[in-house]
């Protein structure tokens, strides 16, 4: 993680703002910081996107190949999570620097989508046994200003809105081999529905109270953290995993109210990503404009 | 690989419909992240590339023995930034050799004598790689440099050109050029000065052209250095007018 070096005096007046439950920036203890969304700015990606939550910068493109599913699984298709952390969020990220956090992140996003309750696989399948849709999410961490569990699971969770798989058209030829013609028109392709795709929403615990979005200074404050991953269903929230980071360790009634709170805010936040997915395809209707970028 | 097929059309224009020494639309900001002491980000058509700049800082570890500024370097490329994914963001070769064209070059820009025993670190992360990425690599670099106020004896900027089969030299190669064979040179070059900071070529044509070619690669520098200058300018008027220097124009 980015070092943020604070003083004892810098780290007690960032306690006693939670404690008020009026943080540095202005913030209550379940707020977030503003974001931004763009979709589909990587044209050579079949689905990408780009969220920015205050100083987090994170670019995700989605890749598609066909492959063979599993025989354990062959109904399934496969998710492929890969995690580069730029050396332009910190020079400690140069080389294999960042490889550690990448890891440890690649792990929070494979727990969370586990569940085929949380991810369809089976929308991904084409022939079963045969072949399936085998999707690379290659997330790129361009800066880091905190709470990069949280930046990246959204950014997943909008660029696999945004992807578009071809049509699959499927013939059987002799001796049971089947030969499929891929749709060579871009419009004619489908969709994955992303309701039940999970988010993933860190709660951090500083003194004796939890906050969502911590900022990197009060991530530096807060001896330990846990990462709740939150799936919808029919309009409920559903926990589809949870880790812990850090050193310190907490009590079991406080790790209660962790995961409840990370999952009542996991509800808001998925809400709230389905307006700004909403107004962004709003956005880019007929009367696109020039996607920003980073131009803005 | 041996050209397939015609660079240029019967009427004289190229498989993406530019004249042969037109470039490619660029587009270019400065200061896009607030970490880093100077970033900047610049697309020239489909290639789009974002830098980020370090420093000056302490050298680190062994290289603090030398007396001389370390310009550091990295080059990586996203995993889905070309129509293959590529499996490793960096540490191929091809990385490692920009990596190094980028510190030469680089280090024939900056004025070295300013910054002893001081290390700057250079990131460059190409997001949509569509030809010419290391002349896109070099030209952001430059753009970051400036945001981090790093002292240059002139912009140093960099363009592709080649040759086609009727011998008419293009400037700016994209992609599908690129790998539709014909000759490639990179120039990067501080334009007013006319001094030649870097050159590689690859593909072969008779000696004679090469003079001409590069004074095509020679004039898209000095089209591009035009436009990262008014980007430099724009810039410095947008965050220099809450001190009233928009007047000074």
């Amino acid at each position: 993680m980015a070092y943020v070096a604070l003083s004892e005096a810098e780290k007690t007046f960032i306690l006693h703002g939670v404690e008020e439950d009026f943080r540095c920036d202005g913030r209550s203890r379940r707020d977030y910081r503003p974001m931004e969304l763009e979709t589909a700015l990587v044209s050579n990606a079949s689905g990408s996107a780009r969220l920015r939550l205050a100083n987090t910068d994170i670019l995700v493109g989605i890749k598609t190949e066909i492959d063979v599913p599993d025989p354990l699984t062959p109904e399934f298709g496969k998710l492929e999570f890969f995690v580069d952390c730029s050396a332009n969020a910190t020079p400690e990220f140069e080389g294999r620097g960042g490889s550690d956090l990448a890891q440890e992140l690649v792990l929070a996003l494979e727990n969370a989508y586990e569940s085929p309750l949380a991810f369809d696989y089976r929308t991904l399948c084409l022939i079963p046994g045969q072949q399936c849709w085998k999707l690379y999410i290659d997330i790129l961490i361009l800066e880091c200003g905190g709470n990069l569990h949280d930046a990246v699971s959204l950014a997943a969770k909008a660029a696999l809105h945004n992807t578009k798989l071809p049509r699959v058209t499927a013939s059987l030829l002799d001796a049971g081999v089947t030969d499929l013609i891929i749709s060579d028109n871009p419009y004619d392709c489908t969709r994955l529905t992303i309701d039940t795709v999970p988010l993933l929403v860190t709660v951090c615990k500083i003194g004796d109270y939890c906050l969502v979005d911590p900022s990197a200074e009060e991530e530096v404050c807060s001896p330990v953290s846990i990462v709740v991953s939150v799936s919808m269903r029919n309009g409920e929230a559903f926990l589809s995993g949870s880790h812990m980071t850090g050193g310190g360790a907490m009590h079991r009634d406080t790790m209660r109210n962790c995961l409840d709170l990370g999952l009542s805010i996991g509800e808001q936040l998925n809400t709230l990503l389905a307006k700004m997915l909403k107004q962004e395809e709003e956005r880019v209707g007929p009367k696109r404009p020039k996607t920003v970028g980073f131009l803005k | 690989m041996a050209g397939n097929f015609e660079l240029l059309s019967e009427q004289g224009l190229r498989l993406d419909g530019r004249r042969p020494h037109e470039l490619r639309h660029i587009k270019c900001k400065l200061g896009v992240f607030e970490q880093p002491d100077g970033s900047a980000y610049m697309e020239q058509g489909n290639t789009k590339v974002l830098a980020a700049v370090y420093g000056p800082h302490q050298a680190k570890g062994m290289k603090a023995e030398t007396n001389d500024v370390i310009i550091n370097c990295q080059y990586s490329q996203a995993t889905f930034a070309t129509a293959e994914r590529k499996n490793r963001p960096r540490g191929d070769r091809k990385s490692l050799e920009f990596k190094m064209y980028l510190e030469q070059a680089l280090s024939a820009a900056i004025k070295s004598e300013l910054y002893p025993r001081s290390q700057i670190d250079i990131y460059v992360e190409v997001l949509q790689a569509d030809g010419a990425n290391y002349a896109v690599a070099l030209n952001v670099a430059t753009l970051a440099l400036i945001d981090a106020g790093i002292c240059l004896n002139e912009f140093i900027v960099a363009c592709t050109a080649s040759l086609s089969k009727n011998s008419i030299p293009l400037t700016d190669i994209s992609h599908t050029e690129e790998v539709s064979g014909g000759p490639m040179l990179t120039v990067a070059a501080l334009p007013t000065a006319e001094k030649i900071a870097f050159l590689e070529m690859s593909e072969r044509f008779h000696i004679d052209h090469l003079e001409t070619v590069i004074e095509t690669a020679m004039a898209g520098c000095r089209e591009i250095r035009d436009i990262l200058e008014a980007a430099v300018r724009e810039h410095l008027l947008h965050i220099g007018s809450a001190a009233d220097w928009a007047r000074v124009g």
